[in-house]
């Protein structure tokens, strides 16, 4: 075999290990839990039976034994000749963790008799199979709960009750009972449970799996490029070329470039699961460190991201969840006490909301204690006394971010050596992300990450100012205000002399670009305003430019080191014309401003206020429209994909069914008001349809609706059931009562979603 | 300093009279000089972005790196594209000279006399028959003073 094709067996091997170890931990903690079936006992013998094979013909020989033996154990599992106990569950788990240190070794050096050898575990796992005639019968009495919730050490487990002592007794070889742990900790693998994700990051970094049907289209459409290529250079080459020609290969060249975009986006598309698929083994490894019992729930783990921005918050999420167990859930006693189940939750859920990714990690543990906080924060001389008296909670709960804050009283092994949190919020905002923290003392702890679906390519407003173009991100974009005429003259207003706006009756602070950035002012005499309200850090501010230009997808681009230390700027990109345009960061532009300072006190007590009242009540974002004839409808912001106007001759007909083209896609419309009623003035009295682009799976649909109002952030109570189809219900939304729309329902009335959908 | 013992080509260039010159090795292409996007606020030697074909280049002016007075706006320019640790660069020089090769023999470093703040970027000086050949080290000139 030459050397080439052996190292490629070997990286073929180690991708395909680690793969298969992350199941088979999964597995595992299922069989501990008591939920694994026969079929997942199969999936995993087969992992380490493969494993066990690869090993062999490549000549690794200390991992072809290990799992020799773990194979064994597993087949007995599975034949059912052996019952799961908490002290197999453990064994197995560490063989999954020696064996990914071999693997970690050959990843190295090549070789795995330079790594560590694995006879202790070796006979550990000859022994438990060897043990069942004796554990079989009683094993399987021993509750996994009641393992979870015994405060000992991982394979102490084993030391507690009468049942395990039996099992115990019969081989005392490798170690006495209680020590047991430790002589396997330095040996098989670091005590640090986040370096089994780390052992792995290397390996999955570099190769990507993609769908061979989804290569072939993008090898299709290269195949496009190419001749459209041709003929660009043809067209280039005729003296006189035709508009019309020229006009066609530019919309051919725009189609295909779209549609490989989109497809070279869906192979670094990865599910959030991948990462949240070793936070159970994490979990559950510091829990029993610790004493302590929790339970980790996923929800949404097939919610897509971009593989870079994945990699990204490996890390930060596994300080929060590592955060959540070891500060976050008390001890079962503790638990018991306040009257909570003695097993502790958290819950990670990850979505789709406006073009960002949510994931919010929800534990209900012992919440933040904000006075202890403060006194932290003083003692540690963040803060000072007086400072700490004035600060209100949200702006107590965000000390927590600062670098080096922590509050637990004893440093423990798992966290609280005041690196945590601060490292979290830095990378979580390197990647456009933010974090935001709600906490109930004696409740529990939530923690909302908002990122990007990737970084690489980002919808973006394109303004003017001082004669240069910037991009601004639509994630930071709330709307456009433009005031002409007499209402320019009189709409800006200073508050002694900062200009601000009155916007729906809320004063907001203005910042002008050009001012900022120290460029020329407007030439033109033309008295008309553009403020582009933006968020920053939860705060709003409308940021005065000269001219709003067009919306563009655009390619970030990072800037060079020499620009580093300019925080207004996010990085720059190349406009259609070839040149280059800085993207403007919009809590950049807000610190440089100091918006984000003058107004705290403003926002933070109006925040109070509202926090107040619905701290423990989840709110929803919802989209407030109407329709002729019925004021007020609103449907959940998060079912709503996007928001675009089309023009009536863009409708086209497929089947009886009115579409449009969006995205190189055929797009159903339903015309809501066929539906819910109404007046029957018809909608094409106005130029432009608004749609509101939902998307189920991998379908979207184009609701039409007659005007869009706004998006608020309220308490949904829905409060009466209505008859009608394809209305959930209402609920008084600003003080009006507001008819919620169910899209689902609607689309079934349709007839475009079979119920089975549902 | 590597480069300045095995290799001996310099592409070479003019910066307000001087005659400076980058190892060859370093140098990426060199350009006529076009449109530049502003950077508004950024650090004086700083002149703007450049598009190289699809890549964000930071064009740094060469003149006041140097501490030479700005440029005119009639005073012609050249852009040499210069790799760096960090990536491209682009560095803005007056007009650009041949590659030509020098003799290691006819080198010397810097003297003494020469102010702190250019001794790191000009490393020494190539003894030419009838001029000197000042050598850039292409990290250093990349290197901005804090602002």
């Amino acid at each position: 075999m030459s050397a080439d094709l052996q190292q490629q067996f070997v990286s073929d091997m180690l991708t395909e290990s680690y793969e298969g170890l992350d199941r088979y931990d999964r597995a595992i903690l299922d069989l501990e839990q008591g939920t694994a079936d026969t079929e997942k006992l199969n999936d995993i013998f087969r992992v380490v039976h493969t494993l066990k094979g690869t090993a062999g013909c490549l000549g690794f020989h200390r991992i072809e034994k290990i799992s020799h033996v773990g194979e064994n154990i597993l087949d007995a599992l599975r034949n059912g000749t052996l019952a799961a106990t908490p002290a197999i569950a453990a064994a197995l788990l560490r063989l999954s963790d020696g064996l990914r240190s071999s693997l970690q070794t050959i990843a190295s050096t090549g070789r795995d008799d330079t790594g560590p050898n694995h006879d202790v575990l070796i006979a550990e796992l000859s022994a438990l199979r060897n043990a069942e005639p004796h554990l079989a019968p009683i094993a399987v009495l021993v509750e996994p709960e009641v393992t979870l919730q015994e405060p000992t050490g991982v394979a102490a487990a084993a030391a507690e009750p009468a049942t395990a002592d039996a099992g115990w007794g019969l081989f005392d070889t490798p170690s006495p009972t209680g020590a047991t742990p430790t002589p396997f900790a330095p040996k098989e693998t670091s005590p640090n449970p986040v370096s089994v994700a780390q052992a792995a990051a290397p390996i999955t970094a570099t190769t990507v799996r993609v769908d061979v049907a989804l290569l072939d289209k993008l090898m299709n459409l290269v195949g496009e490029l190419v001749l459209s290529r041709n003929q660009l250079i043809q067209l280039a080459q005729s003296r006189r070329p035709r508009p019309e020609a020229v006009a066609d290969l530019s919309q051919r060249l725009n189609l295909v470039t779209t549609e490989l975009q989109e497809g070279v986006m869906k192979t670094r598309m990865q599910p959030i699961g991948n990462v949240w698929g070793k936070f159970s083994r994490v979990v559950r490894d510091i829990a029993h460190e610790l004493g302590k019992s929790v339970r980790l729930e996923t929800i949404g783990s097939e919610t897509e991201l971009d593989r870079t921005i994945v990699e990204a918050i490996r890390d930060p999420l596994t300080h929060i969840i590592r955060n959540s167990v070891d500060h976050g859930i008390e001890s079962p006693e503790k638990r018991a006490q306040s009257g909570k189940p003695r097993e502790g939750h958290i819950l990670m859920r990850a979505y789709h909301e406006g073009g960002q990714v949510i994931i919010e990690i929800i534990d209900d543990g012992a919440g933040i204690d904000l006075a202890r906080v403060k006194q932290k924060a003083v003692e540690r001389g963040l803060i000072s006394g007086e400072e700490s008296s004035r600060l209100g909670e949200r702006e107590t709960i965000n000390l927590i971010f600062l670098p080096g804050f922590s509050t637990a009283a004893q440093i423990t092994n798992v966290s609280g050596r005041g690196v945590g949190m601060d490292v979290v919020k830095t990378n979580i905002e390197k990647i456009g992300g933010s974090v935001d923290v709600h906490s109930t003392f004696g409740q529990g702890t939530t923690l909302k990450i908002k990122i990007p679906l990737t970084l690489a390519i980002v919808p973006a407003l394109i303004v003017r100012a001082g004669g240069e173009r910037f991009a601004i991100p639509q994630v930071s974009l709330l709307e456009l205000v433009r005031l002409e005429g007499t209402a320019a003259a009189v709409a800006l207003e200073k508050v002694y002399d900062a200009p601000v706006f009155r916007l729906r009756g809320n004063l907001l602070p203005l910042v002008f670009l050009h001012r900022e950035l120290k460029l020329p002012g407007p030439t033109t005499a033309d008295s008309a305003i553009n403020i582009v309200v933006l968020q920053a850090d939860g705060r709003m501010f409308g940021l005065v430019v000269e001219e709003v230009c067009d919306t563009e997808e655009i390619v970030v681009k990072p800037l060079g080191k020499h620009l580093k230390g300019l925080p207004m700027f996010a990085g720059a990109t190349i406009m259609g014309d070839g040149r280059v345009a800085l993207i403007l960061d919009a809590f950049g532009l807000a610190q440089h401003s100091r918006v984000l300072n003058e107004h705290n006190e403003r926002a933070r007590s109006n925040r109070g206020a509202s926090t107040a009242a619905v701290s423990s009540t989840p709110r929803t974002s919802l989209l407030i429209f109407s329709l002729p004839g019925r004021n007020r409808l609103a449907l959940p912001l998060e079912q709503a994909a996007r928001l675009e106007e089309f023009t009536h001759d863009k409708i086209e007909h497929s089947g009886s069914r009115e579409a449009v083209q969006y995205r190189g896609k055929i797009m159903p419309l339903i015309r809501l008001a066929n539906y819910l009623g109404g007046a029957s003035k018809s909608a094409s009295d106005s130029a432009t349809l608004q749609v509101i682009v939902y998307r189920r799976a991998e379908q979207t649909f184009g609701l039409v609706v007659g005007e869009i109002h706004d998006i608020i952030d309220e308490v949904l109570e829905i409060q009466s059931g209505s008859e009608a189809p394809g209305i959930l219900g209402a609920a008084v939304l600003q003080g009006k009562i507001t008819d919620l729309v169910d899209v689902p329902g609607l689309l079934r009335a349709a007839g475009i979603m079979e119920s089975k959908a549902a | 300093m590597s480069a300045v013992q095995s290799a001996h080509q310099y592409c070479t260039f003019y910066v307000a009279g001087l005659y400076l010159g980058l190892d060859v090795l370093n140098v990426q292409e060199v350009l006529r000089a076009r449109e530049l996007a502003l950077v508004p606020l950024s650090p004086t030697n700083v002149e703007g972005l450049l598009n190289l074909r699809g890549q964000i280049v930071t064009a740094i002016d060469l003149r006041r790196r140097l501490g030479f007075p700005p440029r005119k706006a009639e005073d012609s320019s050249m852009f040499m594209i210069v790799r760096t640790e960090d990536g491209f660069l682009a560095l803005v020089v007056d007009a650009v000279g041949d590659v030509i090769e020098v003799d290691e023999s006819t080198y010397e470093p810097a003297p003494d006399t020469l102010p702190l703040s250019m001794r790191t970027v000009l490393i020494g000086v190539h003894k030419l028959p009838n001029q000197l050949l000042h050598l850039l080290d292409p990290e250093q000139t990349a290197a901005l003073p804090a602002v």
